[in-house]
């Protein structure tokens, strides 16, 4: 695909998916783009950040020097502790999240599939197999979005008709934020809940491989 | 009086066996017990099942313990890490073991095997490779994987504060596995920063009960893996 640019930024695509979260909501954040939706949550709007490896209550990365290697996400990377936080063991960690505490997991995606399905643990082939938390994640936690590029650098549409990578789920996957839209996964395929300014539909669905419709005039549950 | 406290770390690890299952607490380098890691490198062991989130990063820690050869066989989520080729190498090269648990399912099969409950179904993985060949049963209408429980002979922690009967309190995230590897091992030696008096810690605030815990080392000032590793240190 050799056309302009379209969509959205990084930064861009994570204060749209900032938008969607109630106030008061328990989140998990995945680790790389999902986790930049943390700075965007809007004024007036508490959200509480689960981490995995055993804190709600997690606040942004410390000033240098002042962060601790014993207070870290599940990226490894070293963050704070809100006011009312907490500290707890990996089983109560997951019991949250596979137990259905949570309202809502953002996760990255290799592939979404039409019917939900996703993969976002293994590339197959030879690298390690490391799959982490992702797949209690999105068993147990109330509402699962996907935060992704529309297609891999290449062009390639990550929203498939059926995932070809090795599924992390099976039909887990509720919304998906792009760069070009916000897709719901519906009973017949992917719908398109809204578009980002200056792309249309027609864009959207090229750069889709699975069946898709425009559900614009349904209004998005917030 | 009961008085859980050994001198140094190898006195706490002089009795492991070749063969041991071992689980070692920590997540990343939060709650990672490398000064006992070290010991255990040094003990000389060989033939180890380790049960760790993890891999190990650098040369030190579990990383170190790998690369000596003395781990057959890991037990873990996520054996990849930015700064360690470690794992990677002997994987590939087929001299270790992986056996991959999703990390909720790993932390509940070890707390299953602290409480005395053999096995349990779950619905994580349902549908996924790591399900494939498993014995499924449907509870209201949901499919659920059955897993079952991990065990250990001994079992290495980091905790913050300890007291002579072996109550524990950890440090932040450095909690994670800890707790529940304590219960699933038969010995679980711990490395504490602080030793307090019986009485130093408030009983509501104990984390983990000494019921759990066998052999508590004072390490006062322990060593950060990330540390370790910016500095270039590799061990032995």
């Amino acid at each position: 695909m050799t056309s302009a640019p379209i969509g959205l930024s990084r930064d861009q695509m994570a204060a749209r998916a900032a938008q969607d979260i109630a106030h008061g909501s328990y989140v998990n954040l995945g680790i790389g783009m999902p986790e930049m939706i943390a700075q965007f949550i809007p004024e007036g709007i508490e959200v509480i950040l689960h981490t995995e490896n055993g804190l709600l209550g997690m606040g942004p990365s410390p000033a240098d020097g002042d962060g601790d290697p014993e207070l870290i996400n599940a990226g490894k990377r070293q963050v704070t502790a809100l006011p009312g936080a907490s500290y707890f063991h990996h089983a109560d960690s997951f019991a949250m999240i596979r137990g259905g505490h949570l309202d809502l997991c953002v996760l990255g995606a290799l592939e979404v599939a039409a019917n939900g399905d996703l993969a976002n643990w293994s590339t197959g082939g030879d690298s390690i197999p490391a799959v982490g938390g992702a797949m209690d994640l999105v068993s147990g936690v109330k509402a699962v979005y996907v935060m992704t590029s529309h297609c891999t650098r290449d062009g390639i549409p990550k929203l498939v008709e059926s995932c070809t990578y090795p599924l992390t789920g099976v039909g887990v996957v509720d919304r998906i934020y792009t760069d070009l839209a916000v897709v719901e996964v519906g009973s017949d395929g992917f719908e398109v809940v809204d578009l980002t300014e200056g792309v249309t539909f027609d864009e959207v669905a090229a750069r889709t491989d699975g069946p898709i419709r425009d559900a614009r005039s349904t209004e998005v549950e917030r | 009086m009961i008085d859980k406290r050994v001198a140094d770390p190898a006195a706490a690890l002089h009795d492991v066996a070749d063969g041991a299952t071992v689980m070692i607490g920590g997540f990343g380098e939060a709650g990672s017990p490398i000064e006992l890691i070290h010991a255990l490198i040094d003990h000389g062991a060989s033939g180890l099942t380790v049960v760790n989130n993890n891999t190990g990063s650098g040369e030190v820690g579990l990383a170190a313990l790998i690369r000596a050869g003395r781990v057959a066989r890991m037990i873990c989520s996520y054996p990849r890490s930015a700064n360690s080729t470690v794992f990677p190498e002997l994987y590939r090269s087929e001299r270790i073991e992986l056996e991959l648990v999703p990390q909720g399912t790993l932390a509940e099969r070890i707390r299953a095997g602290g409480a005395g409950i053999p096995g349990f179904y779950t619905p994580t993985a349902v549908g996924t490779d790591l399900a494939e060949g498993r014995e499924h049963r449907e509870f209201d209408g949901r499919n659920h994987v059955l897993e079952y429980a991990l065990t250990a002979d001994l079992a290495l922690v980091k905790a913050r504060r300890a007291d002579p009967h072996g109550n524990l309190v950890y440090n932040m995230t450095a909690r994670n596995f800890s707790p529940l590897m304590a219960m699933a091992a038969a010995t679980t030696v711990v490395q504490a920063s602080e030793v307090a008096a019986n009485g130093g810690i408030d009983p509501e605030a104990v984390v983990t009960p000494g019921i759990f815990v066998d052999r508590v080392v004072h390490i006062a000032s322990p060593a950060h893996e990330s540390d370790l590793v910016r500095r270039g240190i590799t061990y032995p």
